[in-house]
């Protein structure tokens, strides 16, 4: 037997998002009657407004969107594509999964394709074994999907969890390049904090121990980051953008503080208008940051995905 | 090390996080309600905390440290060991 067909180094060469049009700001959530303020979810959070799907808009219809985007951005169409993943949590049921009918509805018929749950930890888990199946000859491009309808599974009398998050999907494309574009991922998890994040049994909606997440999240992942970049051969110093999970700022204000992260390193700060969307975060975070010119095209970015599980992972890429 | 003593370190560690005057914080002060330090602040205090008295203070202990005499006492009890 011989690999003809194996790549030794891939790279994301396109990236597109899908934000829903609709949208929550921190005034209207205290407007429903929740006991918060604009204040204080922007002191605890970071975050002034999020974007909510609308009735027909799905995780399957919102990834479509995104996917159809970066397909355009790379020059390619669905015919192009013979793998499509897709990392989501809230997919409404659970059977089929999303990713069959999003190659489909982008014309990447009969490809590969299953979905991926590691929450939060989603779009870094798919996109490594995006990268590792083109390395191995399993696939040649590949579509990474991230997409998330979060609303569908929030108390909106919670206002530990209904503030945090939003909806959202954002895809990138993976090929074969001729230089390193994705690093190997450093990723792992922690099954016995399972219920800090969950839907717990006999329930139907998120529930957090926000103070628990915060502090495992503030202490336990610059560690991961510190390893994803030494798996790259790459230093602090040399990443153009950090790229983490945007669950709160206040995490991410944390992570940049224990990683001594430079000055010059660009932090992404999507959360802001976003809020937290799960396994669609990182790569909508990422989209945003090239689309404003902030993170420059080829430059190096790390990627921090964490969540429920726990699980996370991060690798650095280079930008598309 | 005294009651004072971790009353002045823990003071130390309140202002530097959460921007609290040192001369506010005494033991009869709620974190919350006096001193407007949040869930979150808090658990930066506790692991500064844990870090500069050499303890353990877990989530399920953090959450009943309502006021500074309290955490005092928890850090007095937890056997500081700086």
């Amino acid at each position: 037997m011989s690999a003809m067909t194996a790549m030794p180094y891939t790279r994301i060469t396109a990236i597109g998002e899908h934000r829903p049009a609709g949208s929550l700001s921190n005034d209207e959530l205290a407007a429903r009657g929740l006991d918060t303020t604009d204040e204080w979810i922007r002191t605890r959070t970071g975050i002034v407004t999020r974007h909510v799907a609308a009735a027909d808009e799905t995780v399957v219809s919102m990834g479509v969107d995104a996917a159809a985007k970066a397909l355009a951005g790379a020059g390619l169409t669905g015919g192009d594509i013979d793998l499509v993943v897709l990392a989501t949590c809230t997919i409404r049921n659970a059977i089929p999964g999303g990713a069959a009918r999003i190659a489909t509805e982008v014309g990447a018929h009969g490809v590969g394709a299953f979905d991926v749950n590691a929450a939060c930890g989603g779009f870094c888990y798919a996109l490594s074994v995006a990268s590792d199946a083109i390395r191995a000859g399993s696939a040649r491009r590949v579509l990474v999907v991230g997409s998330e309808k979060l609303t569908d599974w929030l108390d909106w009398t919670d206002r530990g969890t209904c503030i945090l998050f939003g909806d959202g999907a954002a895809a990138v494309v993976v090929e074969p390049a001729d230089e390193p574009g994705i690093g190997p991922v450093a990723w792992g998890s922690d099954g016995t904090a399972y219920a800090s994040v969950s839907v717990p049994e006999g329930d139907w909606a998120i529930r957090m121990d926000g103070p628990a997440v915060f502090r495992w999240a503030t202490t336990q992942l610059a560690p991961v980051a510190r390893r994803a970049c030494e798996l790259a051969g790459v230093s602090l110093d040399e990443l153009s953008a950090f790229v983490p999970h945007q669950a709160n700022t206040r995490i991410i204000d944390g992570l940049v503080r224990a990683l001594k992260l430079p000055a010059h390193i660009t932090v992404a700060r999507d959360i802001v208008t976003t809020g937290n969307t799960s396994a669609a975060s990182v790569p909508l975070a990422l989209s945003s940051l090239v689309a404003s010119g902030e993170a420059e095209s080829g430059g190096l970015a790390l990627l921090l995905a964490f969540g429920a599980g726990l699980t996370y992972a991060g690798q650095v890429v280079r930008i598309p | 090390m005294s009651q004072q003593e971790i009353l002045a370190e823990l003071a130390q560690i309140v202002n530097e996080i959460a921007g609290v005057p040192v001369g506010d914080i005494s033991p009869e002060k709620s974190f919350l309600d006096d001193l407007d330090v949040d869930s979150l602040s808090m658990v930066e205090i506790a692991t500064a905390a844990e870090d500069k008295f050499g303890i353990r203070i877990p989530d399920d202990d953090l959450k009943n440290l309502k006021t500074v005499g309290d955490a005092v006492n928890y850090i007095e009890r937890a056997g500081v060991s700086v």
